[in-house]
């Protein structure tokens, strides 16, 4: 059975000032509206949402045409850049402001978490503010008395219960303010980007939490995030919005993909990688850098490639004593490789001001799974300096070790690296 | 291929345009402890960290009548109706005190509130419910105050004469309460696009006082045309009845006050419906 269904939703914004901006157009969408009985007339005009671009009309669509449903006791992960239309699509959906056009049903009772502690009043107290936050978010006061033991306890600030918030440190009003959403029981729960919060100990708790409500107690769950880990940890579908519009839905783990390949592809797509260096000693200049044997930030290897090789050309006034330093990461940044010879091995190059040239050949590991990585290059005294750095300079695409008739390992269920037998 | 279909059934619809005559009150009866969280929250939160606290209660009436009986009394000599000025200015001054907080702190209802109303939606009407009930508290306070000050005077001899319309008194105060209201979620509705009514407002609301029989009794404004028009104002024929029941002087008239209570009825309605639709996409252009 479906718990949400958004039925061509759109939300139009009119740019700069507020309302339509003048009387006169006020004034004409009210006389088409309401006198002639006619549809809004400024709904017609309007752009889709892409926010680098200067627009040709004032009036742009956050939303358009959103058109998909949610099946009860789905863990939905949002994602997509800022200004995608993520935190619009959960404002219509909680209820904050009313779509434009379209309609979304709702079979249930919805808990919208777009921020912790609303509502918390300075001068009150931690318990009066849980009343009153709780009492915010729909529960009533029985409710909210029958689990303040527990509230409590989850928060961890009980010495402080009788303190007004304002006495609180940052990180103890959000764990309160957490702690109080953690306890709602709706059907439906919307969470906006709050996991980010608090210590790396109460974050554990707190996506431990999230983990309990989503999988364990079947509630349908609308989270946005850009952490990639956490939707991928909570979510079983995703949801990719671009400009507005609704770009892919599937799978999470399909929808990360979508959205780490399109991040990486559409916007960086011919670019060279020395464009990529983020920082450098002054008297260090690179030239030229090739991995794969392409100077731009993308390639794809060969199902039984087995080396990578890496190209490095520059100038320097000084001299250095260096290595070359890899690291290959996950998209979302885990590492999971590195070709760091000089530290292990301790055999380090002495440049002598002038051009240099590095040139090396970097075994990958035999059976490599299926996925995008990312590649980070450096060159470094281990230990010591980093002579340049380029953070995120390649996208790797692998299309995954396998033998005919087989399958190819796959990076999300299975690993980095297949192991074998001996 | 049989297939069998749970039936699918939905118990909200968001859309763009909901008529305007949906209010759900059910939803804003279901929200009744929100609202008594919020009084107790505006009750706590005023006099936080003040050495006087609620006292502050009785200090500001017990400061506007003195001011009001050396000037209006004192330097302008006005007439009174035989009634000792301490009391005649304190019964019309709480009665306007609760009309005007219950008007200014509900016409800030989407501006102060926007960052909570960004967040979570609950029945907006609850805001403003919870600022008419908080005052009471207030109300109350002033009122046993002026019983005080009414016994004292009383039992000196004063001529009031307390009469049968006293217990019409929880009437007026609905009524006040109904105007404060429908005045202040208008406003506030209005402020959302156009600012421009906030300090339009405050203002009015001052000037207002004095088109009230506060500070005089309606049976001094003799010129008829003007008396018309004082009587217009919905809140004179409140004031003075109010009076009239205490003090026994004052202008008692069904027909007024059926009137003030008529126009307090289609007031409230107006300006619920208004707001009403004005909370559906404030946010956009708050």
């Amino acid at each position: 059975m479906k718990a949400i269904e958004f039925n061509h939703v759109g939300k139009q914004y009119r740019l700069g000032l507020v309302s339509t901006g003048t009387f006169s157009r006020d004034f004409s969408r009210w006389w088409a509206m309401n006198v002639l009985g006619k549809e809004d007339p400024f709904l017609k005009i309007g752009e889709t949402n892409i926010r680098s671009k200067k627009g040709e009309s004032d009036f742009v669509w956050a939303l358009k045409d959103i058109d998909f449903s949610v099946e009860q006791g789905d863990v939905v992960g949002i994602i997509g850049k800022n200004g995608a239309g993520k935190s619009t699509l959960l404002k219509l959906l909680s209820r904050v402001t009313a779509p434009s056009i379209g309609e979304i049903n709702v079979c249930g009772r919805i808990a919208s978490l777009l921020e912790v502690g609303t509502g918390f009043h300075p001068e009150m107290t931690g318990r009066e503010n849980i009343y009153m936050n709780g009492a915010i978010m729909g529960m009533t006061k029985a409710e909210i008395t029958r689990k303040l033991d527990e509230i409590v306890d989850f928060s961890g600030c009980e010495r402080y219960l009788d303190t007004p918030v304002k006495r609180y440190s940052s990180g103890m009003k959000v764990r309160l303010g957490f702690s109080v959403a953690a306890h709602l029981e709706p059907e439906i729960l919307v969470v906006d980007e709050v996991l980010a919060v608090g210590d790396a100990d109460f974050q554990k708790k707190a996506i431990g939490k999230m983990q309990d409500v989503a999988k364990g107690e079947g509630r349908t769950v609308l989270f946005v995030s850009h952490n990639m880990a956490s939707v991928r940890n909570l979510c079983q579908k995703g949801i990719v919005l671009c400009d507005g519009m609704t770009d892919f839905i599937g799978t999470a783990e399909e929808a990360i993909d979508h959205y780490l390949k399109s991040a990486t592809t559409q916007t960086e797509n011919q670019k060279l990688m020395t464009d990529c260096i983020g920082y450098c000693k002054s008297y260090l200049k690179i030239n030229e850098i090739q991995i794969n044997n392409t100077p731009y930030t993308t390639t794809s290897l060969s199902p039984r490639q087995e080396v990578l090789d890496v190209l490095i050309k520059g100038t320097t006034k000084e001299p250095m004593k260096c290595e070359v330093r890899m690291i290959i990461k996950k998209l979302d940044g885990t590492p999971l490789a590195g070709f760091i010879e000089g530290c292990y091995t301790g055999q380090l190059c002495n440049i002598q001001p002038g051009e240099f040239t590095f040139e090396r050949h970097i075994r990958l590991p035999k059976y490599l799974a299926d996925g995008y990585y990312i590649i980070a290059l450096y060159l470094h005294e281990p230990h010591v300096q980093d002579f340049f750095q380029a953070q995120n300079c390649q996208t790797l695409h692998v299309e995954g070790f396998y033998e005919p008739y087989a399958h190819p390992l796959r990076l999300s269920t299975e690993g980095f690296i297949g192991l074998e037998s001996v | 291929m049989r297939k069998k279909e749970q039936k699918q059934y939905w118990t909200m619809r968001i859309r763009p345009h909901e008529r305007l005559w949906h209010i759900d009150l059910g939803e804003i009866w279901r929200y009744r402890d929100l609202t008594e969280l919020f009084v107790r929250r505006n009750i706590v939160v005023q006099y936080k960290q003040t050495i006087l606290g609620p006292l502050w209660y009785l200090i500001q009436p017990v400061l506007t009548v003195i001011m009001n009986m050396v000037v209006f009394g004192g330097i302008a000599k006005m007439s009174t109706d035989g009634i000792p000025q301490a009391i005649f200015y304190m019964a019309g001054n709480i009665c306007w005190f609760y009309f005007a907080d219950c008007l200014n702190q509900s016409s800030s209802t989407f501006t102060a509130n926007q960052h909570m109303f960004g967040k979570v939606y609950f029945p907006r009407l609850v805001v403003p419910i919870a600022v008419v009930i908080s005052n009471l508290l207030r109300f109350a306070i002033q009122a046993g105050l002026f019983v005080v000050i009414y016994l004292y005077f009383f039992f000196n001899g004063a001529d009031l004469a307390v009469n049968w319309a006293i217990l019409l008194t929880p009437v007026f105060v609905v009524m006040l309460a109904g105007l404060g209201l429908g005045f202040g979620i208008l406003i506030s509705s209005l402020t959302t696009k156009y600012r421009d009514f906030t300090i339009l407002f405050t203002f009015i609301v001052q000037l207002w006082m004095y088109a009230t029989p506060i500070v005089y009794p309606l049976s001094m404004v003799e010129e008829s045309s003007l008396r018309t028009l004082i009587l217009a104002n919905p809140m004179t024929s409140i004031i003075e009845a109010f009076k009239y029941a205490t003090l026994g002087q004052g202008y008692f008239s069904w027909l007024a006050l059926g009137y003030s209570f008529l126009f307090m009825s289609v007031l409230l309605l107006f300006s619920i419906v208004i707001f009403n639709k004005v909370q559906r996409n404030f946010m956009d252009t708050v």
